[in-house]
């Protein structure tokens, strides 16, 4: 019965949340009001808007000494989990089987051992400066904290899965992720997606100036 | 609910648009902005970063705009938003932000923070939770024309010094003018010799300009306190003024933020278009410059560096005039560690240096300047906003510091050709 419900009407359930709740929610952005900037623009937007989506990606060095623990944390953990989301076999295997109808090559094991260890380390370092930093402590929220023992949560399962094969903790694992689903489009964990508008609407903004931001 | 708190609110509300909703969606609270803040840097309080000041305006969005706060208010078990919510950062927001937008720069997600936060100003300016300062200077910019209480007399006392000083004609309500000249208040009362060596400079390089009576006054309190009706007053002025005269360009002076006011957000306060362009005081004299037509002759010996204004740079995108203009005329120039569009602020900006209460707060942010100051070993530092110049002479003064400030206009001036070749 268990096993019914987590493997049928809980994922599909998990599913259409995640799907109509990333998709509401990046609309509410997309199509709210705004106004147009009326001021003679000294450069293109649209350029500003595109590089600014790529160049956050490397912070500034004028910074980057003051915020290596959260640049290296940061990419080791995001890295790690999408190596692991879309590169795990069981992951492959389970996309081609029931979502895509086709697959591409896994990683290794051993590449998957060093995923788990990147994204577990990476997530448990931002978790920890988040709980003894004065600033991020100040800043933190509940959701935070939730998004965060969630993924560590899903991600735990996941490797038992993996390492004991037995359905039980399969199942676990899949319930998991099926939580992590339905609370994702209503947490800080839509910053998934929601970086992409943040960074465009304000790299725009900057492109307008004729600012290399 | 009170009613101020309800216009506060109402005005937040206001503000919440897609950007917004993107930018506290996306922000992680990783608190990577805080490294960035001289305010935080220089205190080591916490309560100084950048995204903490938004927390009005996220816990408005959080509230009626996220999924968690609609059912919370549905089921009747959330807390409402109180005076306090406010009131708790006014301080904040006011005197431990100078609008620098550095924050802005490295927030990993892209939130434009230093934007966020003058939304929340709004909210605050709104509500009537806005320091003394800040609330006397705008309305004095209302009801005389400007934040320092500068009339028109005192504009002609200083034109009259001016044309005494360099034996050539003020231009005054001249109709058809290409260029209406705007002066910051600072550079009436504190460096008329802004007005001066413009007025050499136009002369030498034949730029038909002129000041106007009824539009001198280019700072505006509006943009510093949050009032975006003020701040469109304030801009509707000048464009009156532009239109009388009928000039082509209006030239915004050495202030940073009152480039901000005119140049970018000056259309959207008063909601349409100019019909003449806003050219920075920097911009036209780099032009100049390029056309030959701004000739100068000899070096600057003294060791020098440039301070970057954060409206006129990093927030007005205007970086490589200014060092086009002062590498020429400089014998010994170096930059600052983090210069151009990363540097830092001088403390002052975004009206805390009209706000009393800031006071010590600015001269504790300042030591990050006096750091970047110190480590140059420099006779002097140029700078091309009278705000950031007032700022660092007091900083200089209260540290006892061995370094002259100097304004980049005036340095032009002092090393024209004699006359400008045909």
């Amino acid at each position: 019965m268990i096993e019914y419900l987590i493997d049928g009407p809980l994922w599909y359930f998990a599913l259409v949340v995640f799907c109509i709740g990333v998709l509401w929610q990046l609309a509410s952005i997309v199509f709210a009001r705004s106004k147009t900037d009326l001021s003679v623009a000294r450069g293109s937007a649209t350029g500003g808007a595109w590089r600014n989506v790529f160049s956050r990606f490397v912070p500034h060095h004028e910074i980057a000494p003051q915020i290596r623990i959260q640049v290296v944390a940061g990419y080791l953990f995001h890295l790690g989990l999408f190596a692991l989301l879309f590169f795990a076999a069981p992951h492959v295997l389970f996309l081609e089987e029931n979502l895509l109808g086709f697959g591409w090559t896994p990683m290794p094991h051993w590449a998957f051992i060093v995923s788990a260890q990147f994204a577990f380390l990476g997530l448990i370092m931002l978790w920890l400066r988040r709980v003894v930093n004065p600033v991020s402590r100040l800043i933190s929220t509940l959701d935070d904290h939730v998004a965060a023992i969630l993924t560590f949560v899903v991600m735990l399962t996941g490797c038992f899965a993996l390492l004991e094969g037995s359905t039980a903790l399969r199942l676990l694992h899949r319930f998991t992720v099926e939580i992590w689903l339905i609370y994702f489009p209503f947490s800080t964990l839509m910053h998934t997606f929601t970086f992409l508008p943040s960074r465009a609407f304000t790299g725009a903004w900057f492109g307008r100036r004729g600012i290399d931001a | 609910m009170s009613e101020r708190l309800e216009r506060g609110l109402e005005t937040l509300r206001g503000e919440i648009d897609g950007k917004v909703k993107s930018f506290f969606s996306s922000c992680v609270r990783c608190g990577i902005c805080a490294e960035a803040c001289l305010f935080y840097t220089e205190t080591n309080d916490p309560r100084y970063t950048p995204i903490y000041k938004t927390e009005p305006l996220r816990k408005l969005w959080q509230k009626e705009y996220s999924f968690w706060g609609k059912l919370s208010s549905t089921l009747g078990i959330s807390k409402p938003m109180t005076e306090a919510d406010l009131a708790d950062w006014e301080e904040l927001v006011y005197d431990g932000c100078s609008m620098c937008g550095r924050c802005s720069m490295v927030c990993p997600v892209g939130v434009d923070i230093s934007m966020v936060i003058f939304k929340v100003k709004h909210g605050l300016a709104k509500a009537g939770f806005s320091p003394e300062g800040l609330v006397g200077a705008t309305q004095r910019a209302i009801d005389i024309g400007s934040p320092m209480g500068i009339t028109m007399k005192a504009v002609r006392a200083t034109i009259k010094h001016v044309e005494a000083n360099t034996g050539l004609k003020v231009p005054l309500d001249v109709e058809g003018a290409d260029y209406l000249a705007l002066l910051s208040s600072n550079e009436i009362a504190l460096y008329p010799e802004y007005l001066e060596s413009i007025t050499k400079i136009f002369d030498h390089a034949g730029v038909s300009w002129t000041l106007s009576s009824e539009a001198y006054e280019a700072t505006n309190s509006g943009l510093q306190i949050g009032n975006k009706k003020v701040a469109g007053q304030l801009v509707q002025r000048v464009v009156d003024g532009a239109e009388k005269l009928k000039v082509k360009n209006v030239i915004s002076p050495e202030c940073g933020h009152a480039y901000t006011a005119l140049r970018w957000e000056g259309p959207n306060f008063i909601g349409k278009a100019y019909p003449f362009r806003v050219v920075h005081i920097l911009e036209l004299l780099d032009e100049l410059r390029d056309a030959g037509r701004l000739v100068t002759t000899g070096m600057e010996h003294e060791r020098l560096t440039f301070h970057d204004p954060c409206s006129i740079v990093r927030r007005g995108g205007i970086m490589a005039q200014p060092r086009n203009l002062l590498q020429p005329l400089a014998e010994n120039f170096v930059e600052m560690a983090d210069h151009g569009a990363m540097n830092w602020c001088c403390g002052g900006g975004g009206g805390v240096s009209s706000n009393e209460r800031a006071e010590e707060l600015k001269l504790t942010a300042f030591n990050k300047k006096k750091s970047q100051i110190d480590a140059l070993n420099v006779d002097a530092v140029v700078t091309a906003c009278s705000n950031c110049r007032m700022v660092m002479e007091e900083g200089v003064e209260v540290n006892e510091m061995e370094v002259e400030l100097l304004g980049l206009t005036e340095i032009i001036a002092e090393h024209l050709v004699e006359k400008r070749p045909e």
